[in-house]
């Protein structure tokens, strides 16, 4: 069973974000590295680029796959977790942690309403999975 | 994701499941893609201790009759004739291009008997194939493929594994040769054979009988423990032939590439008289290869993935046959057609990875080779 914090929102395409004021914490889900397998690369922008809702903004890849990561809510990087670079393993390890990738200034920090909350998102996971 | 009913399952489906496989459709079959333990330590377990892979998906074709070498020596480019009885050849089944129809595996049993083990995903093609082919010859084809399991246990530790469940003396199983006997009481087929670039055993067995040696070499494996042997998915099978540099059918072969181009002239015995295929082959190697396999890694941040493009010098020559992290080596790796002139070792050259032109460089191949003990 995949853990999901009950402080957290959620998106659709399983990445999770932390409300930190007009900032957000953003990375994938347990579940989603469940699914992945052993993460090896993490690829991630610079600080000072912007992104829309719902856009990629990196990449995460397994041994045997390539899946890209969307930002839930549009808005500036102000922020990056360089230690992935050589530590991608803890994205398995410790997902809603360690592992946080961005922290995005919210161009619209309403964005967060539209997304799901714990109890949704586990509900979410359960239809994927039938 | 549930499984369409239509996907074909190995006798071992409800083992794999029971054991946590993750699922997935492999050409029409449903196979495990990895177990719990997760690819990276699959693999590394089978070049340190051992693994446990259901490869019972290949298909098998028996060959018996007269005329059984002759015909096959004439579908094939390897040299079946140099076959004694208990060996193991790799071969190819080759169109009339030289191109390459599968990769496959020739058992001799006897002067009139051979057995063919192809590809899951090519078994139907390359059954019509040799069946259409037949000239007249005297044997007597079958399509055995859903009689057999076949379970490959490979690793330092397979021999030493398999050896408490047979009293066929393994040791003097010489590498690509095979002994009929008995493992846990079934009669097998045990061939010194794998695709991990490891010391280990292809056991082929009736395949009522996969979940009985299936779960016997796992508990004589000590699986569970830190050394013992762990169950593998297709992630692992892959990753190790890679790093093995072994190629894989639909990827580094098929029908548009040739087996010169592949860099398998070792198995195209130009001189063993007429084979499909061997006209263009010949004068292929007469004139030189326009595009050749290589081997690479990449040296920036980056990790290649199968169909990417290659660049040299800017220009866009080649593609990516096979692209992925290589666990035990801990490097990002890949095979590749280039042009025959940039196929050199030390070539600089850049992978299309989504977009971003990321440095490699072509070096030799395999990748990864086990140190060998005498006499093995």
């Amino acid at each position: 069973m995949a853990n999901v914090p009950e402080d957290l929102h959620y998106s659709k395409d399983h990445e999770w974000i932390r409300v930190e004021g007009d900032v957000g914490a953003i990375g994938i889900t347990d579940y989603a590295q469940n699914s992945l397998g052993d993460v090896v690369y993490v690829e991630l922008p610079k600080v000072g680029e912007s992104f829309e809702a719902h856009e990629s903004f990196g990449s995460v890849e397994s041994v045997k796959a390539v899946s890209e990561i969307f930002t839930p809510v549009g808005g500036e990087i102000v922020e990056v977790n360089e230690s992935l670079q050589d530590e991608p393993e803890k994205v398995n390890t410790d997902p809603y942690g360690d592992a946080w990738m961005i922290r995005i200034r919210m161009k619209n920090p309403g964005e967060v309403d539209s997304l799901l909350n714990a109890a949704e998102y586990e509900d979410f996971t359960k239809t994927e999975e039938e | 994701m549930s499984a369409a009913p239509a996907l074909k399952q190995t006798p071992l489906n409800g083992a794999h499941r029971r054991m946590g496989g993750r699922m997935v459709d492999f050409g029409g079959w449903d196979m495990p893609v990895q177990y719990p333990a997760g690819t990276v330590e699959e693999h590394l377990r089978t070049r340190t201790r051992a693994g446990l892979f259901d490869v019972s998906h290949m298909g098998e074709i028996d060959v018996r009759g007269p005329d059984a070498i002759a015909f096959i020596n004439r579908l094939t480019s390897n040299d079946v004739t140099k076959l004694v009885d208990g060996q193991a050849q790799y071969s190819a089944l080759t169109t009339p291009e030289g191109t390459v129809i599968d990769d496959l595996l020739v058992y001799r049993f006897g002067p009139e008997r051979l057995l063919l083990v192809v590809n899951a995903s090519t078994t139907e093609k390359d059954w019509e194939w040799v069946k259409s082919h037949h000239e007249g010859e005297s044997v007597e084809l079958r399509n055995v493929s859903a009689d057999y399991c076949q379970l490959a246990l490979q690793g330092p530790d397979a021999l030493r594994i398999l050896q408490t469940l047979t009293t066929t003396p393994l040791e003097e199983i010489k590498y690509y040769h095979f002994s009929e006997g008995e493992v846990d009481g079934v009669p097998a087929i045990i061939s010194r054979t794998g695709y991990t670039g490891e010391d280990g055993f292809e056991v082929y067995a009736a395949a009522e009988k996969a979940e009985q040696l299936w779960d016997r070499i796992l508990d004589v494996g000590k699986t569970g423990t830190p050394e013992g042997v762990l169950p593998c998915g297709l992630a692992a099978r892959n990753t190790l032939r890679l790093e093995a540099g072994m190629s894989l059918y639909g990827h580094e072969i098929n029908e548009e590439t040739t087996l010169l181009e592949a860099n398998l002239g070792w198995i195209c015995k130009l001189n063993k008289g007429d084979f499909i295929g061997r006209e263009p082959l010949a004068r292929q190697k007469e004139e030189g290869v326009r595009q050749r396999l290589v081997g690479f890694e990449m040296t920036e941040r980056g990790i290649a993935r199968d169909d990417q493009e290659v660049l040299i010098n800017g220009e866009r020559v080649g593609r990516v046959t096979s692209g992925s992290p290589a666990p035990y080596l801990k490097k990002n790796i890949g095979m590749a057609y280039v042009p025959a002139e940039f196929a050199n070792e030390g070539q600089q050259i850049q992978v299309d990875v989504r977009g971003r032109a990321v440095g490699a460089q072509i070096v030799k191949t395999p990748f990864y080779k086990r140190e060998k003990k005498s006499g093995v």
